[in-house]
């Protein structure tokens, strides 16, 4: 069914959402193109194809921004943050839903509150904190920030998924003798899955690209993420745009194709909770 | 017993969040350089700020990006998701493709489009050059520096917004639309009297959003140009991030995230009131 009558009006519209679309993809196109290109190439037109394939961007980009090490350092951060999140938020999720303590209104306002907290509210003190207890340049006491900044979106968005298992369920467990523990991990956990990999989806993604922390808590060359390394790298002396392109690439590649795959999982999880009915 | 479910969440998000945040309202009333002993001011800080000529540009510029994206994203945002509405077939490739340039990390982007597009030697800004068209790298100027980040942040966040709106669009009840349709509504009197109004929470709610956001945005301005050329394009989060880790003003830097929070205090504070005025109606 359409919403409009007119046949013109369709065709217009798509002709409008084709422009959009062009919009949103002609700079990551240009990034594609002109990262096997050579820096001259380049210069002489960005838009042109190239003429001789420029493969060795790509081996350059990955040994100048130390993508084997700075890698490997983001997806330890990343599943440490994901596994941290998942857990502790499912927990919280299910209290919460489910009414459980007292105080539930309370602990929702205050975790409510503090996904709109600006970082800079508490990120000075945060920051003296953690070299006071030489935490600095490590991984997982940064995981542990970014639990706490992800969790309260996490945790609304899994307490729709705990209040869509019927209750009965769950009462049924109890009058059989089950303990609160066994309830939460034998009945909601496998009813929940989804949500847990929808949450894990949008967690994985904001850790991998995470700037402003990253760049804070891990200076190191041994413990910098893969976007503090590519920030720095591209940050110094002057620019081969074909190489740095080429490491852009690399950077997007495994969050582009995660999500061209788990599209709906994504959409849902970026809408989750935005939509007010 | 089921307060052992919430303690983790709780012990984790207290430690990180709850406690610095204290400790940062603290040292806003505080000399301090992260390393010797604070002293305290009183208000010296919030009084050092009134007459600093930077802090009044970057709240100004603020100022300004939240306008900017209080309309351009919201307005295009509602267009594309009422079109896609329109054309149904197609509409889940099209949000897939407005959604990619959100999930690309800040610094990418950012490199993309100094490299790519405002690039004099490099980007499609040399080659207009090269033609004979006038442009210039916007970043490079005082005049538009800041607007030059802006449109990248830009580019890369209105496809949230059209994904949002198409969301909620879909909830609103199929009679309304199929009773404006069968009396002949054009496409803009069917958003203007149908679509519009069957989402206005939504819309309110992602105006709020947007408002505490706008306050909060720093990856883009700090890759793209740290605030320059000459504080041009300075926020107030790149401000506070430069007087803690440079300047080692850690005291003022707090001041500042009073500021920046305050908004969002105020911007929260009006959205609950509408909303109540919402339930009494």
């Amino acid at each position: 069914m359409n919403v409009v009558e007119s046949r013109n009006t369709v065709i217009v519209s798509y002709f409008v959402l084709g422009i959009a679309a062009f919009t949103a993809l002609f700079p990551l196109a240009l990034m594609l193109l002109n990262s096997v290109k050579s820096l001259p190439e380049i210069i002489a037109n960005p838009l042109a194809l190239p003429r001789d394939t420029e493969w060795n961007n790509y081996a350059n980009a990955w040994k100048y921004s130390r993508f084997s090490h700075t890698f490997l350092n983001s997806a330890i951060l990343m599943f440490t943050t994901i596994a941290l999140v998942t857990v502790t938020g499912s927990m919280s999720a299910y209290v919460l839903a489910r009414k459980k303590i007292k105080y539930w209104a309370v602990v929702t306002a205050y975790l409510l509150a503090t996904t709109t907290a600006p970082i800079q509210l508490f990120l000075f003190p945060l920051y003296f904190g953690f070299a006071y207890l030489g935490l600095i340049n490590n991984i997982f006491a940064v995981s542990l920030i970014y639990c706490a900044i992800y969790s309260p979106f996490s945790i609304m968005l899994l307490r729709t998924y705990f209040l869509a298992v019927p209750k009965e369920l769950e009462e049924a467990a109890l009058v059989d003798g089950a303990t609160p523990w066994q309830v939460f991990y034998r009945v909601y956990l496998p009813l929940v899955w989804p949500g847990l990999l929808t949450v894990a989806l949008i967690v994985g993604m904001y850790t991998w690209n995470e700037f402003l922390i990253a760049t804070t808590f891990l200076q190191g060359q041994e413990s910098r993420t893969a976007i503090v390394s590519y920030f720095l790298l591209s940050g110094q002396y002057e620019t081969n745009w074909g190489e740095l392109m080429a490491g852009a690439v690399l950077v997007v590649m495994p969050i582009i194709i995660l999500f061209v795959f788990l599209q709906k999982r994504f959409i849902d999880g970026i809408t989750g909770g935005s939509v007010k009915g | 017993m089921y307060r052992l479910f919430l303690l983790p969440t709780m012990i984790i998000n207290v430690a990180v969040i709850f406690i610095p945040a204290i400790l940062t309202i603290v040292l806003a009333f505080y000399r301090w350089d992260g390393i010797s002993e604070p002293t305290f001011i009183g208000l010296g800080n919030f009084e050092r700020l009134w007459d600093d000529r930077i802090f009044w540009k970057a709240l100004k510029n603020n100022i300004i990006w939240t306008a900017l994206f209080l309309t351009f994203p919201i307005i295009v945002g509602l267009i594309a998701a009422s079109l896609m509405l329109t054309v149904r077939r197609g509409s889940t490739l099209f949000q897939v493709i407005y959604l990619i340039p959100l999930i690309i990390s800040a610094v990418i982007t950012a490199r993309v489009w100094q490299g790519m597009i405002y690039n004099p030697q490099s980007g499609i800004v040399g080659l207009l050059n090269r033609f004979g068209i006038e442009v210039y790298d916007p970043l490079s100027r005082t005049a538009t520096a800041l607007y030059g980040v802006a449109v990248v942040d830009l580019w890369h966040w209105w496809g949230f917004m059209a994904v949002i709106f198409f969301a909620a669009l879909r909830q609103v009840p199929q009679e309304q639309i199929e009773s404006a349709r069968i009396e002949g509504a054009t496409f803009f009197q069917m958003m203007r009297w149908v679509l519009i109004p069957g989402i206005m929470p939504t819309i309110r709610l992602m105006m709020v959003m947007t408002i505490i956001w706008s306050f909060l945005v720093f990856d883009f301005v700090y890759v793209m140009t740290q605030g320059g050329p000459a504080s041009s394009s300075e926020v107030l989060s790149t401000l506070a991030y430069r007087q803690a880790f440079y300047e080692l003003k850690v005291g003022s830097a707090a001041a500042i995230a009073l500021v920046i929070s305050a908004f969002g205090l105020v911007a929260t504070f009006f959205y609950l009131r509408l909303q109540r005025k919402e339930g009494e109606e």
